[in-house]
């Protein structure tokens, strides 16, 4: 996913100078990635250069002239057909988590394997807490509670993962004993 | 020293405490010596694999189960070894119990069901019913009061069960994977009510689940595996105050 593009959705409902469409973009994705308003004016010249945003109207509000954009008509093809596509599944097979186990497995046996396990999903479920604080605030917005739930399915994943490789290295522990 | 109470000296917040407790169905042991306490206030999740003992020790810590060895307290005082009528007294005025599905009695309304355990315990019908209008307004479901369960959707059912397990306003809650039949929102809106709820009644609540979601709405986690504590961070700070029979 490019900025472009994202900055493209920020300009769908109209013309937005570069700094609001920072403010916007903190605003709908609280939990990303911070951007700076550097990467926007960037992304805009670029924006720019390709057709997909074009100049509108200028404000100064105290300071020096704001040049507002808006999407083109070719940006909003781009802008549809990139919301069309989807996004291929990322390959988790790399995980730290699995390659700390295996190793742990390797080198101190499966007791530390399984110690650090334990305290690996105490320490999801902790942040688990966090976000479900988030998602049940009676404040959080609903960009913040959709940010918050993708977060907690993917931890609750990762720890399923770890009740499951637990039950192996217990499994693997009992095979191995004479 | 089999009669201290276990929060004796250590942790005198301690509200529901289970130490050593073992449990068999036939030559099936459930749980193996699993030493676990709560204190006032708290939502603690019992979490595990299916077959792990979890819903076991919930019933043994509610008195509803006597373990074949161990000991149970509630507030300082040894339930397991108390006669079942005390314990069957202990459980209608002290503790509320909420299972996965809300086992509502379909015959009565929302309102008589919800009422229905301060009948049982001598309240009169009236305010027994203005009791019971009260408890559904807090789980929002007040307009459900005349309607029988099977007019309900599950997360309605959920609420008004979660209204009559809270209506004596136990000090404490068992409540055994109270979102199972549930699907993501609707269990989502009920556990949040739960938790918001009995947090302002102050009412301490002992949550099996098998999901880590659930658990993520307890302020602290104990994780049973094969009827033992699996995970040692939770109940060590615990283990100074119960576990002098060795647990583990």
């Amino acid at each position: 996913m490019a900025l472009g593009h994202v900055l493209l959705g920020l300009l769908a409902q109209g013309e937005r100078h570069g700094y609001d469409l920072k403010r916007q973009y903190d605003a709908r994705f609280p939990m990303a990635k911070p951007i700076a308003a550097a990467q926007v004016y960037a992304t805009l010249e670029r924006l720019l250069r390709d057709g997909l945003v074009a100049p509108g109207g200028t404000e100064r509000a105290g300071g020096p002239d704001r040049t507002a954009y808006g999407m083109t008509a070719a940006g909003r093809q781009e802008l549809d057909e990139w919301l069309a596509q989807v996004e291929p599944p990322s390959p988790f097979v790399s995980n730290p988590l699995a390659v700390k186990v295996t190793l742990a497995l390797l080198v101190a046996g499966d007791e530390r394997a399984a110690g650090y396990l334990q305290r690996q999903r105490a320490a999801h479920l902790a942040r688990m807490r966090e976000y479900t604080r988030i998602t049940t605030h009676p404040d959080t917005s609903l960009a913040g509670v959709l940010a918050a739930d993708y977060a907690l399915n993917h931890l609750d994943a990762d720890l399923r993962w770890i009740d499951t490789a637990l039950a192996r290295v217990a499994t693997l522990a009992e095979e191995l004993q004479p | 020293m089999t009669s201290t109470p276990p929060d004796s000296g250590t942790d005198e917040d301690l509200l529901v405490a289970g130490r050593a407790l073992v449990r068999s169905y036939g030559h099936s042991p459930a749980l193996r010596g699993i030493s676990v306490g709560t204190r006032r206030g708290e939502v603690l999740a019992i979490t595990g694999p299916s077959g792990s003992g979890k819903s076991t020790l919930l019933l043994c810590l509610a008195g509803i189960l006597r373990p074949d060895a161990g000991e149970v307290w509630y507030a300082g005082r040894r339930i397991d070894t108390e006669s079942e009528a005390e314990r069957s007294r202990l459980r209608r005025t002290r503790f509320g119990v909420l299972f996965q599905f809300g086992q509502l009695v379909p015959e009565l309304t929302a309102a008589e069901n919800v009422a229905m355990p301060l009948l049982l315990a001598g309240v009169k019908r009236r305010p027994a019913l203005t009791a019971a209008g009260t408890w559904l307004d807090r789980f929002g479901v007040a307009d459900l009061a005349g309607q029988r369960p099977t007019e309900m959707s599950g997360g309605q059912a959920q609420r008004v069960a979660m209204a009559r397990a809270l209506v004596t306003e136990p000090e404490v809650l068992f409540a055994d994977e109270p979102t199972g039949a549930l699907d993501t929102l609707a269990g989502e809106q009920v556990l949040t009510q739960l938790v918001r709820v009995t947090r302002q009644a102050g009412t301490t609540v002992l949550m099996v689940t098998h999901d880590a979601k659930v658990a993520a709405y307890a302020d602290r986690e104990i994780v049973i595996r094969d009827g033992m504590a699996d995970d040692g961070a939770p109940t060590s700070a615990l283990r100074g105050a119960l576990g002098r029979t060795g647990a583990r």
